[in-house]
């Protein structure tokens, strides 16, 4: 049995910004749920305080954690609102740093911003000029029908993925994964945290009336952040899926192993 | 006996070690140090935006004001003098406004009732994450500077209040620059009717480009000086010594 070809996938500078990129949104993610914790309540509009309506709550009564959302309430002790002896809205293991400090995680998220922007900034134009934007990422036309679509989500579904010739391109679910992360998730992130800032709402007042005041803009925020924790989740599975050697080799040195046409070749390869 | 270790007390044991030493990571001068460079970073492009000269706060109208204006922070100043001055009504208390000045002030609250007001709706944004919209009325604070003769050494104004806060004296301070700025008031009403207690009456200060813990309560006294460095822990004020929070408070 030969072994199928290995083929150069992944050019250095998307490799670059994918592991500095995920160092930065890990940081950002566990910092920011810390910085959650100081005020665990969401609201839609300019202003919201505690006095005022949240739409989502994630607190705890004593050592019963819950997780109010739109007047539903869940009970989630042990995860979220009460843990580990903890009562925090998000427990210690996943915040930085582990123990209430609002400061700490202010510093580590205002900092790992600048990564975060500045990469996403440099990824941009690299991606534009590079035109790995219009090669790999934007779909093609048959690609993007509807009926095509339809068809790569029940192949999803079903966990069959692109094999052979087939998976060296990105395949339509995934680009729009990855278009989402970098052409709406990542800049909404930045925009959404410009306007919660007084400084930048007096420098930048268009900030306010594209999300519709401060607390609109945190609530967005959090939703955000929300679809980017949910994206590497599923990100991490299909990696696990499509076979993490091979996957992790690709995005470390560039050279990916096109998987066989019959899944049964891998057993021998 | 079974199993030594048990599934549940590996997690625990093993999510304990983690934890140390993220906090080992976090606690480091060396990361401090960098975390440092951010925190300038972003002082310096709000400033190069241009909010660091006088682009506004935003305004809001009557009908967006926060039903309830949430009191927090310091509720009622403890000790004998506070007591005495709501007793009288404030008639006794004066506003001191002194150090690099040409004339030290001491102004009674009928005299700065007397003075130029400025009336604006502006939210107030705790650093925590929430926001209540109020209307302030007071008199801006450039006035009160320039009446006392600012000194062009002065870089600082620092604010001495009545409270204390888990025991410590309340304090805060603003730059030169924000202190001047047309929405920086001493206000002595909030929705038009005279600070209470815990909104902190007589007088507390808005600076609203910037976060609620710079928003002095029960102001007694400003002062303008060249320097933060000699005053209670030197970072210019409560919170920046006793809980890391930035001085500049403006995200």
């Amino acid at each position: 049995m030969t072994k199928t070809p290995l083929i150069y996938r992944t050019r250095l500078p998307i490799r670059l910004w994918h592991w500095t990129n995920a160092l930065a949104l890990f940081i950002m993610l566990m910092s920011g749920m810390m910085i959650f914790n100081a005020h665990p309540r969401l609201y839609w509009g300019a202003f919201g305080a505690n006095p005022d309506q949240a739409w989502l709550e994630i607190g705890n009564h004593g050592p019963h954690g819950f997780l109010t959302l739109a007047g539903v309430t869940i009970p989630t002790t042990g995860v979220l609102g009460y843990a580990t002896g903890s009562d925090t809205a998000f427990p210690p293991l996943v915040t930085i740093p582990t123990h209430y400090s609002l400061a700490t995680a202010r510093e580590w998220h205002f900092a790992f911003a600048w990564v975060l922007a500045i990469g996403w900034f440099l990824f941009g134009i690299y991606a534009i000029i590079s035109k790995h934007l219009w090669r790999d990422l934007m779909l093609r036309r048959e690609e993007a029908r509807l009926a095509s679509l339809w068809h790569d989500i029940k192949e999803h579904a079903r966990l069959r993925l692109p094999r052979g010739e087939a998976a060296r391109h990105y395949n339509p679910l995934q680009k729009l994964a990855y278009l989402g992360v970098l052409g709406a998730g990542i800049p909404l992130m930045i925009l959404t945290g410009l306007a919660m800032s007084p400084l930048m709402d007096a420098a930048w007042p268009w900030l306010l009336v594209l999300f519709h005041g401060r607390q609109s803009a945190r609530s967005l925020h959090f939703i955000c952040a929300s679809g980017l924790a949910l994206f590497i989740v599923v990100h991490l599975a299909m990696v696990v899926l499509a076979g993490p050697i091979n996957e992790l080799r690709s995005m470390i040195t560039g050279w990916y192993r096109l998987p066989p046409e019959h899944p049964a070749a891998e057993d021998a390869a | 006996m079974t199993a030594l270790v048990s599934r549940r007390n590996l997690l625990i044991g093993g999510s304990g070690l983690l934890l140390a030493g993220c906090d080992r990571i976090t606690a480091s001068p060396t990361v401090q140090g960098v975390m440092a460079i951010g925190e300038k970073a972003t002082r310096s492009t709000g400033r190069w935006l241009g909010a660091g000269g006088d682009a506004l706060a935003p305004e809001f109208s009557r009908a967006d004001l926060s039903p309830v204006f949430r009191v927090n922070g310091s509720v009622h100043p403890a000790g004998a003098d506070y007591a005495a001055h709501v007793a009288a009504g404030f008639a006794d208390w004066r506003l001191v406004v002194d150090g690099l000045v040409a004339t030290p002030l001491a102004m009674s609250l009928a005299q700065l009732l007397a003075a130029p007001q400025r009336t604006q709706i502006t939210r107030h944004d705790c650093v925590e994450g929430w926001s209540a919209i109020g209307e302030w009325t007071g008199v801006p604070l450039g006035l009160l500077l320039r009446h006392a003769g600012l000194s062009s050494r002065a870089r600082y104004v620092v604010f001495h209040c009545a409270d204390t806060l888990m025991g410590k004296p309340y304090y805060e301070s603003i730059d030169v620059a924000e202190a001047l700025h047309p929405q920086t008031i001493l206000a002595h009403q909030l929705n038009r009717t005279p600070l209470s207690i815990g909104h902190g009456a007589p007088l507390r200060l808005r600076v609203e480009r910037q976060l609620g813990y710079k928003q002095a309560k029960y102001v007694m006294r400003v002062q303008a000086v060249d320097s933060l460095a000699g005053f209670y822990g030197g970072k210019g004020g409560f919170w920046e010594d006793n809980h890391d929070y930035q001085w500049y408070a403006g995200i």
